[in-house]
């Protein structure tokens, strides 16, 4: 290449700023995801994208969008970085006719960041088993969605279920309890339940921090070794989980004691492991693996007409269906705001006037094709997370299997830890606690 | 033709210690602040403020931190990610706990907090050099991170150890819009600029550039190496740490230790080497280089129209991104400021080829 073309070459490409974004036709509503599908975490993001991006397919194929208004989706990829999630958030949140509808950052620490930032755009966050576990509060968090679970409640079933096993609550009394978990907001959110658990019912507690990306554990199960906790719960994400349970394995800790937040519960954190991984325990998010009645619609629209996002095989992994439940609600909850303000493409105050009244039966579930996978959910300005129940499921060597009745988290336990932690934050950002009304 | 300096005579001694001696040089800043505080807010909207402006300037002042550490006085630093954590987490916690502070404060604070920690990492730095001194930096990186996910205090006790800014505001005026936070940033950055154009031509910043080039002989023409270092390391971390201050407030609002890991002490060290060693200049060309080329990659398969999946796009970026670093610094190891300097000689010379 001459200089002159080299030259020509660039003023091209710096051109392309210039005429960038297309004309969008009006009757779209504009759905941004922030995924990642490269990096530290891909093994585990790909699916959850793909389960998100197959659903509005769907929606698109079989219904012709929702209530006549057509998804244009787009994906941004952050490699789980907070600094890269929030440039793809400025990039997409004007885009479409009505801006984007909301946001499904998949990871804590952007939620975090985007938190500060929903209510100036008014543009709600859905953060679906993950977040601040305080943001429950609508009132303080106004536009952000912790649907089906937050960490506390996750911690709380899992403390309730090593109860169980021990043979009740009184029984918890002088068991060590140990935490290993990601040493970010993510993993340091169960801290404060389980350090309230452990003064209530007279456990002991263990936090042991790993560092990201979680590939280097040794210090941390010789701790382990040397300390023998009665149980060890894993707050892992990505390589971290399945790293966790090979080392469980080399210094023999028995797997049956081990517990996963719904995170660390998925086919790529134990695969790996092999048989190692056998035994070992993960709360879910209320579903569990498995292919369902939805997957005859996905099938027959689009994994058949060659649309599909995943290999077909996959997508009855664990989070290929949480990304197609995180799409679903999503698209109630548009739904929702269209039975209020009309069957337009909503804008993101609509869209949270419309999660903050998403209410789905068991009829309506069934309906969706969500039978068996989901519970009712019904949310409201007081409760932003919708549902609390899990159950706790076991890999087998090959597949998962529940392996427990539901549980509910306990509300004398939480309610109040949200409340305190809820106002604290407002006190701080000088919000004044309030609901929206539209 | 266009740079010719003949026929500047300088009459005063103030002309003579102008701090851009040259008048085209003078005209050029002058030129650039006013178009960046009166014309840029005639056209930017609020994506080129939040994610091109403002993380481009806060980023240039933490690598002129380091450029007068490394490329002035020659001590290699890995620790920029603590030191701007310092910064941080100092003017959050002044701000939470003094709320009627003035904001200009907060950040000097921030900044002086900065500076504190970083002499006290500088000591070792009298006994040890290059490498060895990369080594004990990246033990304080490690350190700081540590001390900010443990040490509970620093994050007012927040169960995730994620802090939040409140509203900011300075003299009774919200900063709250993009455009307010840009003008603040960017005067704040100007005027440390500048004064760090100056310093580097005074005595200190000769003293530094003595002990880069040689250390014993600046000791042996009565240059102390204590005052020499250590004060590099004190001025470089205040930059540092108010840039630290200034990316948790204007670009984060809400942040954690990981925001400034120790791939952040990287970043910017690869923004002073492609930038240039020993250029203020050099510190934005690099800080724009590397923050605003992966998002100009990321975005270009869409301009053009290209349907490429996320993931390739994603891995394009990586790609063409590292062999970029390569090509520039296989045309010019000096940065892109060396760039700059030749474009001035031809246009001194312009059209005349010698």
């Amino acid at each position: 290449m001459t200089r002159t073309n080299f030259g020509a070459v660039l003023v091209a490409l710096l051109g392309g700023i210039a005429f960038a974004a297309p004309a969008a036709a009006q009757n779209e509503q504009f759905i941004p995801h922030l995924v990642y599908r490269t990096g530290a975490y891909a093994p585990n993001g790909i699916p959850f994208a793909n389960g998100v991006a197959d659903y509005y397919r769907l929606v698109n194929e079989r219904d012709g969008g929702i209530n006549g208004v057509k998804i244009v989706y787009e994906e941004c990829d952050t490699g789980y970085a907070t600094d890269r999630g929030v440039e793809c958030y400025e990039r997409l949140k004007g885009k479409g006719p009505t801006g984007a509808a909301y946001f499904i950052p998949l990871s804590t620490g952007i939620t975090f960041a985007l938190t500060e930032k929903a209510p100036v755009d008014k543009i709600p966050i859905i953060s679906m088993g993950y977040g601040r576990s305080e943001s429950r509060d609508g009132s303080v968090f106004q536009w952000n969605f912790p649907l089906l679970g937050t960490y506390w409640t996750a911690a709380d079933i899992l403390i309730q279920h090593i109860a169980k096993i021990e043979g009740g609550m009184d029984k918890l009394k002088g068991k060590k309890i140990a935490l290993v978990y990601h040493d970010s907001p993510y993993g340091k959110e169960p801290i404060a339940l389980l350090t309230k658990r452990a003064q209530l019912n007279g456990f002991e507690t263990m936090f042991l921090p790993v560092t990201h990306p979680g590939v280097e554990q040794k210090a941390t199960w010789l701790q382990i070794r040397q300390n023998k906790p009665d149980y060890v719960l894993l707050w892992g994400w990505g390589v971290m989980n399945s790293t966790a349970i090979k080392e469980a394995v080399a210094v023999g800790y028995p797997r049956e004691k081990m517990y996963g937040v719904w995170w660390s519960g998925a086919e790529p954190d134990v695969r790996p492991a092999e048989d190692g991984a056998k035994g070992y325990n993960a709360v879910m998010l209320q579903h569990g693996a498995g292919q369902f009645k939805l997957h005859e619609d996905l099938k027959k629209f689009v994994y058949d007409k060659n649309n599909g996002t995943a290999k077909w095989d996959e997508t009855g992994e664990i989070l290929y269906v949480r990304g197609a439940i995180n799409g679903m609600l999503g698209i109630e909850a548009i739904r929702t705001a269209q039975k209020r303000f009309g069957n337009k493409p909503m804008t993101g105050e609509q869209v949270r006037w419309g999660i903050e009244n998403l209410d789905l039966s068991a009829d309506r579930l069934k309906q969706l094709g969500f039978e068996g996978v989901l519970k009712p959910i019904k949310v409201s300005c007081a409760d932003h997370e919708g549902a609390r129940t899990g159950r706790i499921q076991t890999w087998d060597g090959k597949n998962w299997k529940v392996s427990s009745d539901w549980y509910t988290a306990d509300e004398a336990v939480v309610a109040p830890m949200v409340k305190e932690t809820a106002a604290k934050y407002a006190a701080d950002k000088k919000i004044a606690p309030g609901c929206l009304t539209n | 033709m266009f740079y010719r300096e003949a026929g500047q005579f300088k009459t005063t001694y103030g002309s003579d210690e102008a701090i851009f001696p040259i008048v085209q040089d003078r005209w050029f800043v002058i030129a650039a602040i006013a178009f960046a505080v009166l014309v840029v807010p005639l056209f930017a909207g609020q994506y080129l403020y939040t994610e091109v402006l403002i993380p481009v300037l806060i980023l240039s002042l933490a690598a002129i931190g380091l450029n007068i550490l490394t490329g002035y006085c020659g001590q290699l630093s890995l620790g920029t990610g603590g030191f701007m954590a310092v910064g941080a987490y100092a003017a959050y916690n002044l701000a939470l706990r003094v709320p009627e502070v003035n904001l200009i404060l907060v950040f000097l604070f921030g900044g002086l907090m900065s500076m504190l920690v970083g002499i006290l990492f500088g000591v070792p730095s009298l006994r040890i050099k290059g490498f060895y001194l990369a080594v004990a930096t990246l033990a304080s990186q490690f350190f700081l991170e540590w001390a900010f996910a443990r040490i509970k205090w620093f994050t007012n006790y927040a169960p995730s150890g994620s802090v939040a800014v409140g509203p900011i505001e300075l003299f009774g005026i919200p900063i709250n819009s993009p455009e307010r936070k840009y003008l603040f940033v960017f005067i704040l950055v100007a005027v440390l600029a500048l004064t760090a154009k100056n310093l580097v031509r005074s005595r200190v910043g000769r003293m530094w550039m003595a002990m880069r080039d040689m250390d014993i002989a600046a000791e042996i023409i009565g240059i102390r190496p204590l005052h020499a270092k250590l004060s590099a390391f004190a001025v470089s971390s205040f930059y540092v740490g108010v840039a630290g201050a200034l990316w948790g407030f204007f670009r984060l609002g809400s942040w954690e230790p990981l925001a400034f890991d120790v791939n952040r002490s990287f970043q910017i060290l690869f923004m002073v080497i492609i930038g240039g060693l020993s250029s203020i200049l050099g510190s934005f060309l690099g800080a724009a280089f590397i923050v605003l080329v992966p998002i100009f990659l990321n975005q270009l398969p869409g301009w053009l129209g290209v349907g490429l999946s996320t993931a390739t796009i994603s891995h394009l970026e990586f790609m063409i991104f590292g062999a970029m670093i390569v090509f520039f610094l296989i045309v010019e190891p000096r940065g892109l400021a060396r760039l700059w300097a030749i474009a001035k000689e031809k246009l001194r010379l312009w059209p005349f080829p010698y």
